[in-house]
Parts: C-alpha cells; sequence; structure tokens
C-alpha cells in the first residue's frame, strides 16, 4: 500500500537561542496513517508536531506537508493552515464566543463561507463529536471534556486532511479523558490523518499505525504499536516504557 | 463562646427569617445580621473604636460649619453688595446666576449660544445612545461622523461646498444670521466636550496601532512605537501644546498655519495615544499564548486574529484603565487655557477676572465646574463598571 506522503521531515533542525530542540528529524508520515510521538518531556514533541502546521519554525532542514514545501511565506502557511488541524493541551478556545461561534469563526473570515453554510457545517461536526446540544453555550459553561470535544470540532470545521493533537488529554480529569479519547477514535477509523502527541498508551495500543518514540530533541526508535511495546529496541525507550507501565 | 467566626456568607434572607421565628432554633451564623457586622467592624477592638470616633469627630468639626456656609448663610441671588457683605461667612451662590453663561459658553458669540448650546445636547445625546445600546461598527461609524459633522457646521458655520444654502435655506428656517465663528472663539463646556470626545476617538485607534507595534516582533515597528510612547510620556501636556501651538507652524511651509483648535486635538490626542497604548499593551500580555496558536492553526491571517480574537479579550481585560485613561483625558483638557482656548475652566478664569464685582468669588465658580466635571466623569465611572459587568456575563 503506496499510499502519498503528506507529511516528510528531512534532516530537521531546530535551535532555541543555543539549545538544539530538534536533532536531524527524519520523518514520514503517509495519508491515512495514524502516527502517535511519545517520550518524556523537553524530548521536542510538541516543538515537532508545531513545526508541521508552521506554528514553530526551524533553522536547517526541510519540511513538505501535502506537497508543499514549508517555509516562511504567509501564503504556504495559510494554505497549509486550512489543510491541517490542530488540538491543545489548553483546549484554546475563544471565551468571548459561544460554541457556535467559535467554530463558525474560521470558515467566514478564512474560507468565506457564508454564515448559513457556515454554521451548517458547524452544527455537523457538533454532532459528530456527539456536543451539538451545548451550542449556544459559552467554553467556560462546559467542561473540560466538553470544551476539548468542541476543540476538536473546530478544527474540524475546516475539513482538514490531517490532524493534529497535542497532548490532548493531558489537562483532563481521569473520567473525561475517556470521551474525548473516543471521538479521536472516531475520527481516525474514518480514515483521518493523525499525528498524535499522548501519554495514553492505551489509544497508541488500539489505534495507531505507528508509535514513534523521541527523547532530547531526536527519534530514537519508531515502530509499528505491537513491535514497539513488546520488542522496544534501544535502551531508551526501554527505560521510558518501563517508567511508564510503573506509573500504570 | 470561643473563637466566633464573623462568616456571614451562612446569612440569608430565609435563614434570618427562620431566626426571627424560631429564634432558640436558629444557627450561629444566622445570628450575625448586617447590623452586628457594621457594629462589629466599627467598634470592634479598642483600634477600630479610636478611629472610629476619630472620623466621626472630624465629621462634626468639618460638616457644619461647611453646610453653613453652602447654604444656611449663602446668598442665592445676582446681588454682588450682599454677596460683598457675606464675605466669609456665605457662600454667593449669585455669581453663578450671573456668569452661568459665560462660564458655560465661553466666549461664543453672545447671538449664537443656541448653536454651541444644541451641540452640547446633541453629543450628550449621541455618548448616551453609544453607551447604552450595542451596535455594529458600521452603524456606530455612521452615527459619529453625522453627529460630529453637524456639530462642527453649528459650532463653526462652515458650510464648505453648501455655503449658498447659508442665505436662502439656513438663514430663512431658523429665523435668525448663522455667521461663522471663528475656532478661537469656542469655549466653555462644549470645548471641553467636543475636544475630549474627539481626541479619545483619535487616539484610541492609534493607541491600538502602537501597542500592537510595540509587542511586534519585527524591530522596525517595536523601535519607532517604543520611541513614540517615551517620548510623549516623558514630557508633561503643557509642553505638547505649547510646542503644538507655537512650533508645529513653523515646521510648515511658509504662510500656511492650520487652525489653533487642530493643532491642539493634534497634540492632545497624540499625547494620549502613548499613554493608551501602554494600557492596550497590558492588556494583550495578559492574554493566554494559546489565543493566539489556536487562531494561527485556524488559518486566520495577523489582522483577523487582532480584530476577532485578541483585541475583545484584550481590551475587555483593561477597561478599567482605559476608562481611567478617558477620564483623566477629558479633565486634561483644562491645560488648552495655554494656547488662549477657554475651555470650561479657563472661562471660568476669563468669566470672574476681568469683572471687578464678582472677581473675589471664585470659589463659587469652582464649585459649580466642579460639579459639572463630576456629572460627567462619575457618568464615564459608572459606565465601565456597567460595561464590564455585562461582559463579564459572556466571559
Amino acid at each position: 500500500m503506496q499510499a502519498k506522503t503528506v507529511i516528510e521531515f528531512e534532516r530537521v533542525n531546530k535551535w532555541y537561542k543555543d539549545f538544539h530542540a530538534l536533532k536531524n528529524i527524519n520523518l514520514s508520515i503517509h495519508a491515512g496513517e495514524r502516527v502517535v510521538i511519545c517520550g518524556p518531556s523537553g524530548s521536542g514533541k510538541s516543538t515537532l508536531i508545531r513545526c508541521i502546521n508552521s506554528l514553530e519554525t526551524f533553522q536547517s532542514g526541510r519540511l513538505k506537508v501535502l506537497g508543499q514545501n514549508l517555509v516562511d511565506d504567509s501564503r504556504t502557511v495559510q494554505f497549509i493552515r486550512q489543510s491541517v488541524g490542530m488540538v491543545f493541551q489548553q483546549f484554546n478556545l475563544f471565551p468571548h464566543l459561544s460554541v457556535l461561534e467559535n467554530l463558525t469563526l474560521a470558515p467566514i473570515w478564512v474560507e468565506k463561507v457564508s454564515k448559513a453554510q457556515a454554521t451548517t457545517r458547524a452544527l455537523e461536526q457538533l454532532e459528530r463529536v456527539h456536543i451539538a446540544d451545548q451550542a449556544a453555550k459559552y467554553p467556560q459553561q462546559l467542561s473540560g471534556g466538553q470544551q476539548q470535544r468542541v476543540a476538536i470540532a473546530r478544527s474540524l470545521c475546516l475539513r482538514p486532511q490531517i490532524m493534529l493533537f497535542d497532548e490532548p488529554t493531558s489537562a483532563l480529569d481521569p473520567e473525561m479523558v475517556g470521551e474525548v479519547l473516543g471521538v479521536m477514535s472516531d475520527l481516525a477509523n474514518q480514515g483521518m490523518t493523525m499525528v498524535c502527541v499522548t501519554h495514553e498508551m492505551g489509544f497508541a495500543k488500539a489505534v495507531a499505525d505507528r508509535v514513534v518514540f523521541m527523547d532530547q530533541g531526536e527519534i530514537v526508535e519508531e515502530n509499528t504499536p505491537h513491535e514497539f511495546f513488546n520488542n522496544p529496541q534501544i535502551l531508551r525507550t526501554q527505560a521510558f516504557l518501563a517508567q511508564v507501565i510503573k506509573s500504570n | 463562646m470561643g473563637d466566633v467566626n464573623l462568616n456571614t456568607s451562612g446569612v440569608t434572607p430565609s435563614s434570618l427569617g427562620n431566626a426571627l421565628i424560631n429564634p432558640q432554633k436558629t444557627s450561629l451564623k444566622a445570628q450575625f445580621s448586617f447590623k452586628s457586622l457594621w457594629i462589629s467592624s466599627l467598634f470592634g477592638s479598642p483600634l477600630k473604636a479610636l478611629s472610629t470616633f476619630l472620623v466621626i469627630a472630624i465629621f462634626i468639626w468639618l460638616l457644619p460649619p461647611l453646610f453653613n456656609w453652602a447654604f444656611v448663610h449663602a446668598v442665592f441671588s445676582a446681588d454682588p453688595q450682599a454677596c460683598q457683605e457675606a464675605r466669609g461667612i456665605g457662600a454667593c451662590w449669585g455669581v453663578i446666576r450671573e456668569k452661568y453663561s459665560m462660564i458655560l459658553w465661553g466666549r461664543y458669540p453672545y447671538a449664537d449660544h443656541w448653536r454651541a448650546q444644541l451641540s452640547t445636547v446633541l453629543l450628550s445625546l449621541l455618548l448616551l445612545k453609544s453607551t447604552l445600546r450595542q451596535e455594529g461598527l458600521r452603524r456606530i461609524f455612521i452615527e459619529w461622523s453625522t453627529v460630529l459633522g453637524l456639530i462642527y457646521i453649528l459650532m463653526s458655520g462652515h458650510l464648505g461646498p453648501f455655503e449658498f444654502l447659508r442665505a436662502t435655506v439656513i438663514v430663512p428656517i431658523i429665523g435668525k444670521p448663522f455667521p461663522v465663528v471663528p475656532s478661537d472663539l469656542w469655549g466653555g463646556l462644549p470645548l471641553t466636550l467636543i475636544l475630549s470626545v474627539v481626541c479619545i476617538v483619535i487616539a484610541s485607534p492609534l493607541a491600538v496601532l502602537l501597542a500592537l507595534g510595540r509587542t511586534s516582533s519585527m524591530p522596525l515597528f517595536n523601535v519607532v512605537c517604543k520611541i513614540y510612547i517615551e517620548l510623549f510620556r516623558g514630557v508633561p501636556l503643557i509642553s505638547v501644546l505649547f510646542m503644538a501651538s507655537y512650533m508645529f507652524p513653523l515646521l510648515l511651509p511658509n504662510g500656511y498655519s492650520p487652525d489653533v483648535l487642530i493643532r491642539v486635538v493634534l497634540g492632545i490626542s497624540l499625547f494620549a495615544a502613548a499613554y493608551l497604548a501602554e494600557i492596550v499593551r497590558a492588556g494583550l500580555q495578559a492574554l493566554p499564548k494559546g489565543q493566539l496558536d489556536a487562531a494561527n492553526s485556524l488559518g486566520l491571517g495577523y489582522w483577523q486574529a487582532q480584530y476577532l480574537v485578541v483585541l475583545p479579550q484584550a481590551l475587555r481585560v483593561v477597561i478599567p484603565g482605559l476608562v481611567n485613561s478617558f477620564i483623566g483625558i477629558f479633565k486634561d483638557t483644562s491645560l488648552i487655557t495655554i494656547v488662549s482656548l477657554y475651555e470650561l475652566t479657563g472661562s471660568l478664569t476669563l468669566a470672574l477676572n476681568g469683572d471687578p464685582l464678582w472677581r473675589a468669588f471664585k470659589l463659587e465658580g469652582y464649585f459649580f465646574i466642579t460639579f459639572i466635571y463630576f456629572i460627567f466623569c462619575f457618568s464615564m465611572s459608572r459606565y465601565s463598571l456597567w460595561l464590564e459587568r455585562r461582559l463579564n456575563h459572556s466571559l
């Protein structure tokens, strides 16, 4: 199965002043693939996926997203951002707008669709994440799990081809983690290309096509979930997994 | 009884009612009524009791004489003789009666006072309307430019391209002549209001731009805005007005000297923008970084993100600071006396200094204009509180 390569990191390096945040990243992700990136904190996982929609820039190497070479040109960046959705750990919903307004904002202002069309689309996506009845509420009136689902719906309103998740459940109470992971699994089953930074190993085992382990800015190991969890090759991966299992 | 916790959060109307019906069954919390809270706050400890008595003593010492002076022994008629006799004993409110016209309308020609009065009323109504109802930007823009344009025509008498209407339409309709009134004759309350409103309207968007530039990552904008802000904050408003009024014409091509009022508006606006910019910047910095991340990841452009996401939140957070500045600007307009323009404070000086009969009663005059300033400033601060409360319902 030779699916199209939608994301391609080629010898990407990033420095924050003197700190080498990303070291020689080489990673290819294909259409419809679900990739989970894990690793200790400070390993550069968030930085990596934030490069994909240009929320972070890099100093050397090449990054191709959906066939476009990602440079600091605002036109390319705008185009990419309309096809790459992102969900954040802190939800980042707009508190001064209602749920519905949160969702219709981008379609109206970026894609220039009419308000009616945007509303229809928004309600569809809210339905998809099972939260359509909360459309008139404001984000502060919702629970964490509900807010995250709204955030997912908001990204889906632009009909992206790739969805990025930056530790989507890390800020949630345990009882709400399940509902968000459920929505993400649904998305995966519908064929969405997903790159997910998470500590939820159960989710990785169940949904991921590939697990990537990062440590100190470099990709240490990547494999299928089965191989990754049962047969970790590198010492650092083994140490990390031992830690994870211990804390579970 | 041990340590008594003065926690009145347990007091509800029902618990108080319960206390009345079943005094024995009430809880300890319900026994602490509003009244007992006051008494314990004022007299609870020796130190509190002492300071309470001190404050009461000061009030007893100050208030009766003040009341006597202001009301009991005061002269209310416009009689300079009676006022002189009552000096030191009673206030001379007669000076207001005699001079209110000049204090309120300044040097504006007497026959055309109706134009100044109408302008004041129109502007006040516009402000009231804008603060009460929330309307779209376009509607606000149309309303404001219409009213401000109308006020300009009323106050100045300039008709521009419609000069031909003056003799043919306007004079017959209003029944009296409609002469041009040069801007250095504008004065009093209308001048204070118009100046404040126009300067705030110009300074606010400029302040937002400055704040955005100041927080921008592009060094050019950053440095230019930083210099501007520090420059205008580093000098007193008086010197800005002085320079705007006397030095500005020197810089322009020969002979061209813009209206003194325009120079003053420019000076105050540029000055105010620097202060407002720092307040807006504080609001920008209070914004969680994730908001910009979300806006960017949705594909919003820079200006879209500012308009839709950043500014609505940033400005809401600093409403108290902004209104504080607006109140300051309103009162700072009194400095334009230095360039021979006489707004409310200046016209008081003008009204009383030149008249030997009433010159001694400046204090009463100041009470009068203080009262007017207070009405406007207090309205602004109440509005600010109301706005915060209303916006917090959705935030």
